[in-house]
């Protein structure tokens, strides 16, 4: 059953993540990535990370896709038109590296992490799934990085207005 | 329980699309979407292990990557926006100025 939901969850991620390579309308690309967001926040509360899981949701699906969203219809984005020739070298290029890459990390993880050192007891995983370890953790042993990632944001404000003004 | 590597594949396969449609796609935006999808990607390994060694540091980073990917795609859409403004495309061939 367990098997059975994270393959529901992993199928439709793939195929979504899929599909945003295969339609040529932006639009459509965002909206297929929506959908691999939304099954990956289901794998994620099966992995109990519900906060993640939530986070998922509200920032990435609800924030910048919806961004993403916004500045295609701005723009007026129409189908990407190709130029045959540079196109296709890339793309009969790119299919086997892009396989080779998969072989190769599939090689790696499967190698380097097979179950040791790997100790799944339930009495401390049912801690790393709740919300308020991980607000502990963030203000305690991650409260520097937590004030930094402020000023990163500060400064992506910031940015976003400077590159947006009209006399760049 | 599923074992570990489920997870581990299909991260490695969602990073792989990202990293193909990075190289494939013309619309600057879509190649973009295409970033988001590798940080995502990555971000599944980071609750998987952080699940399986029963630990929070990983769900902690994965917070941070997704603060770092939020003002990413604040920043990289002002860039477009730029773009569009000053050359009419979003067609990344047609703005190689930097390229060679």
């Amino acid at each position: 059953m367990e098997i059975a939901i994270f393959l529901l969850f992993a199928g439709v991620a793939i195929v979504s993540a899929g599909n945003i390579l295969i339609q040529r309308h932006p639009i459509y690309s965002a909206l297929s990535l929506i959908v691999t967001f939304i099954a990956l926040a289901g794998i994620y509360i099966q992995l109990h990370a519900e906060f993640i899981a939530v986070m998922q949701i509200v920032v990435y699906t609800g924030a910048i896709m919806v961004l993403f969203v916004f500045v295609i219809m701005l723009l007026n984005a129409g189908a990407e038109q190709r130029v045959p020739d540079k196109v296709h070298v890339v793309k009969y290029f790119g299919l086997p590296l892009a396989g080779l890459l998969i072989v190769q990390i599939g090689l790696i993880v499967t190698r380097a992490f097979s179950n040791e050192g790997i100790s799944v007891d339930s009495a401390s995983l049912n801690l790393t799934g709740n919300t308020q370890m991980i607000g502990k953790a963030l203000y305690t042993q991650y409260a520097l990085p937590f004030e930094v990632t402020s000023i990163l944001l500060l400064v992506a404000i910031v940015g976003a207005i400077v590159m947006a003004k009209k006399d760049l | 329980m599923i074992p570990l590597e489920f997870y581990l594949v299909l991260s490695a396969i969602l990073f792989t699309i990202g990293a193909y449609g990075f190289i494939i796609k013309r619309n600057i935006i879509t190649i973009f979407m295409c970033i988001e999808l590798m940080l995502n990607a990555v971000n599944l390994s980071f609750v998987a292990f952080a699940r399986y060694y029963s630990l929070l540091d990983g769900q902690v980073f994965v917070f941070f990557v997704m603060a770092v990917a939020a003002a990413e795609a604040a920043v990289g859409l002002g860039i477009i926006v730029a773009l569009f403004r000053n050359r009419q495309t979003l067609n990344v061939d047609e703005t190689n100025l930097m390229k060679w």
